[in-house]
Parts: structure tokens; sequence; C-alpha cells
């Protein structure tokens, strides 16, 4: 089991956490333009990283606030944590198992 | 290749056993093949055996990373069957069924089919609507499928609580008799010796490390842990991985990977003679002929390649397992493990070419493989072979994600994705 840190309310548990898959997926600027492979790449193809991966997550059964995770996919480290609309900090590449 | 039969096995009686031949060799790599296969789990192996079997290519390699069989096919819940809802997934998945009927001949190895029968119980009244609406279309596809009131459940299931006292009570089921599970270790083997004695090259702890290109855009080869493996035609078939191997030819995918556990308890006399499955309480349950129960349920919800989940997850499907099994209440785990598979935003495979010429990729199965093993390599051979896709495999392509025509199965694949 994970234990995250809310960047609001501290570490809790993951059963009190709701996935949101990948972080800092850009909505299109002008939706109107896309082709159709665009809104292919918008809707459904998502990084899937043996590595470190940017993610959402949401503390539903807490603040209920959503945040971002910097998590290694393969030892399920939590490399850091960051608000909505900051970017991702570096990360000590020491600490990742995952192939990049 | 040694025939397996009755008059074989008493001659190496004789013999005390001790001089079977290997079932297959373990080559070192050729320089170049027609056509290298990556991943050599079930649906790897059965790719390579219908490719020599249908098509007559046996320059073929399977490169596997571990060991045969070491990935989802051999930890996945050995369940089999073919009532999933759309045109499409029923036409590749009743295809797999009807190969499954004959594979044990086939391939002269028993992969224990047992055709026991699954249930897909309903809790709610829009699990009855969607089970009896799955039902009927499976019917139309020719499909065994049949809907079951409570009563009917019980009969088929007699430990099964149906009371109305449930939290979530069983309002009724589908029912596909010719369902069932099969010895999943068996079905790697046994497409692998086949495969063998057709000339395939099956080559363990080769991991492909990158995909080589012309300058044209075209594949040239592999290279591995073992060196560089030219090849006219490679396909991806390894589950769980097929975004990093697709990633080393520059392909995004529309899959993300996540774990799935399962469990075993301790073996107990047989009480459990069919396959249940409750999509809505998360949880499956079948009776492995060694007595042990297998269990299953949903993924975990996070990104992961780690072969280990959360014990919430664990937790969550044992709770759901003691509410439809009282009976079950008391009975010891014994041992828990995770795979980790594609998941596709349709709960449908991915199958087909790429943009990438004589690349072709066969993953995204999300949690429901290991049913489909024999009709993905028997449909995915076909698209290598002709280098257009197999009628069955067609709707599956890539493009499915650009033109909107999704094949949407996450009623009939039965848990979370």
């Amino acid at each position: 089991m994970l234990l995250i840190e809310c960047p609001w309310c501290g570490p809790r548990e993951e059963p009190e956490f709701h996935y949101g898959g990948q972080a800092h997926v850009v909505r299109p600027a002008d939706p109107a333009a896309l082709s159709d492979a665009d809104w292919a790449a918008y809707v459904f193809l998502r990084d899937n990283p043996k590595g470190v991966f940017a993610e959402r997550w949401c503390h539903t059964a807490g603040c209920r606030r959503w945040f971002n995770v910097l998590r290694d996919t393969v030892s399920h480290r939590v490399l850091a944590v960051y608000r909505m609309g900051e970017t991702a900090p570096a990360v000590d590449p020491a600490l990742v198992e995952g192939a990049r | 290749m040694t025939r397996y039969s009755i008059w074989s096995l008493a001659r190496n009686a004789l013999s005390h056993h001790a001089d079977w031949p290997r079932q297959w060799r373990s080559p070192a790599p050729r320089p170049a093949y027609d056509v290298v296969i990556v991943g050599g789990g079930g649906h790897g192996l059965a790719t390579a055996y219908y490719l020599a079997k249908e098509h007559g290519i046996a320059n073929v390699a399977v490169l596997e990373k571990g060991w045969l069989g070491g990935g989802n096919t051999g930890r996945n819940t050995t369940i089999v069957r073919s009532n999933y809802l759309w045109d499409e997934s029923a036409a590749l998945y009743e295809l797999s069924l009807k190969l499954w009927e004959g594979l044990s001949k086939d391939l002269n190895y028993n992969v224990m089919l047992s055709q026991r029968g699954v249930l897909n119980l309903a809790h709610s009244l829009g699990d009855v609507r969607a089970g009896r609406r799955r039902a009927e279309a499976n019917r139309l596809n020719g499909i065994d499928s049949v809907w079951l009131e409570p009563e009917g459940v019980k009969k088929v299931c007699p430990p099964l609580n149906t009371s109305a006292s449930l939290r979530y009570p069983v309002l009724g089921s589908t029912w596909q008799p010719r369902g069932g599970t099969a010895r999943h270790d068996a079905v790697a083997w046994g497409y692998a010796r086949a495969a063998d004695a057709r000339g395939v090259d099956i080559i363990q702890t080769c991991e492909v490390t990158g995909i080589r290109r012309d300058p044209d855009g075209r594949v040239a080869g592999v290279e591995t842990t073992q060196g560089f493996i030219g090849a006219g035609k490679v396909g991806i078939v390894a589950a769980g991985h097929t975004s990093v191997l697709a990633a080393m030819a520059d392909i995004r995918l529309p899959i993300q990977s996540h774990p799935l556990q399962a469990l075993v308890s301790e073996p107990i006399k047989p009480v459990l003679d069919c396959v249940v499955m409750s999509g809505a309480i998360h949880v499956y349950v079948s009776q492995s002929d060694k007595g042990e129960l297998v269990i299953g349920a949903g993924i975990d919800g996070y990104n992961s390649y780690a072969q280990r989940g959360s014990v919430h997850v664990l937790e969550h499907q044992t709770a759901a397992l003691c509410e439809l099994f009282p009976v079950f209440a008391r009975l010891r785990m014994m041992r828990t493990w995770a795979g980790i598979v594609d998941v596709c935003p349709d709960a449908s495979p991915i199958l087909g070419k790429t943009p990438v010429p004589g690349l072709f990729i066969n993953g995204g199965w999300g949690t429901g493989g290991f049913k489909a093993t024999p009709g993905s390599g028997y449909v995915f051979a076909h698209t290598i072979a002709r280098d257009e896709p197999h009628p069955v495999a067609a709707p599956f392509a890539l493009e499915r994600f650009t033109t909107g025509a999704l094949i949407d199965e996450h009623g009939a694949a039965a848990v979370a994705h």
C-alpha cells in the first residue's frame, strides 16, 4: 500500500486517495482546428513510462483536493509531491529504479 | 518430437521416466529470421506456432526476457469464456474458444481445458439489463450464453449465497456452459513444444532493448541482450510492457500498465464446480484441480511495472468472496501475486499493424488475455504472414482510436478496469 503525502494534509494511506492518471495533459488551445489524429492523441494517448511518472491524485477521503505526484512505477516510491499548477521538481536519478 | 501417447508413457515407465526428451531446444540465436516475436508467453508462442503451421513460415524466433510463460501467462486465473457483447469481440473470443476445444489434440499436449461453465452475476437492475442483453447478443452470435434467474443460479452453484439478505443480492446471472478453465502453464509449454517441433527457435533470457529500423523506416531487427538479431518482420506480444517496446519504435499507445492481483487459498475438497464472476462487487473464483480456490478481482488503480499491488485491493476482493460464499470465510490464503496488464480505454486489445512497416503489435488485452490465447495467436499470425489484418482482427487495429470505432467491452471484461 502506498503512503502518499498530500500537500495539504500530510502523509496518509493510499485508500484515502483516488488516482487521476497522467498529469500535465494540456487541453488543446483551439479544439475546432484539431484533426482526428490530434483528438485521438489528446483523448487516448498517454505516457506509460517504466520509471518516473508524473501523475494526479485526489485526496477524496480528506481535503478532496487534486495534486501532482512524481512516482517510480517500478519501485512505487513517491519521489515528489507538488500542487496543481506547479512544475515538476527535479528528481535524484539515484532514487529511480525504472529504466527511464 | 516424441509423440505423447499411452504407448510412450508405458515405454518411459520402463525406464522410470528418466529418459523423456526435452520438450523444446534452447538454441543460440541465428543472425536473422523472417519473423521475430518479442515475448514468449502464450500469445507469442501461439503466434509462432500458427505462423509455422498455417502459413509455412518456420524461420521464426520467439525472444523471451525471462522464462517461458513466466509473465502473465503464468499469473492469470486461467478462466476461458467467449461471452462478450459486441460482434467484433464475440468473433474473436469465440474463434479462440473453438480453438481451445481442439487444442490438446492439435498440440498433442494436455492443456487441461475444463468446460465447467462460467457465471457472471448481476447485483443490480443495471447489471440485470446488461447481463440479459449480453446473453441475447451472444446467442445471436452463436455463443452458448443463457440468462439464469436466482433459482437457476442456485441450482448451478449451490454454495453461492443467493438469499435476499445480501448487501448486493444476486438478481440473476449469465451462464456460459462451454466456458471454464485451462492449465495456464501447459498452454505455454504445449505451444512451445509444438512450435519448436516445426522449427521455431525459442530463445529465453533474451531481452529486447531496442528496435532497429532501415533508413526508409522499415523494421530491420531487434537489439537484444544477446546481440543484434535481424528480422524481416517483428511482432510485439509482450503484455504489460507493450508501451515500453512500442516506444523503442517511437509509437505512443493508448495503453496504461497496471498491477492485477490474484490469490489462492489452501486446498480443500471439491466444493465449487464452475467459475463464478462478479463484476459489480469485484471478485471471481474457481477451484483448481489441486483443490485451491483461485481468486481474482480488479486492477490496482495506479500505473505500475512492479508485479505487486496494494493489500487493500486483496482485502476488498476477499470481503466480496465471503459475502458471496459465507462457507469460505474461514479459509486461509496461501499465496498472492500480481501481473502487469496493459489496459486500453475500451477494454479491448490492440491487434494489427503499426505505422512502422514490418512492425506488428498484439497487446492491450487488459485483464482478460488468457482466454484469447489461441485465437489471438491465430489471427496475429495471419496478420504478420499476409501483411494485412485477419478479418477477425481488423476491427482491433490501432486506428480505431482515431476513427472512433471503439469496441467497448467494459461490461464483458467483468472486472473494474
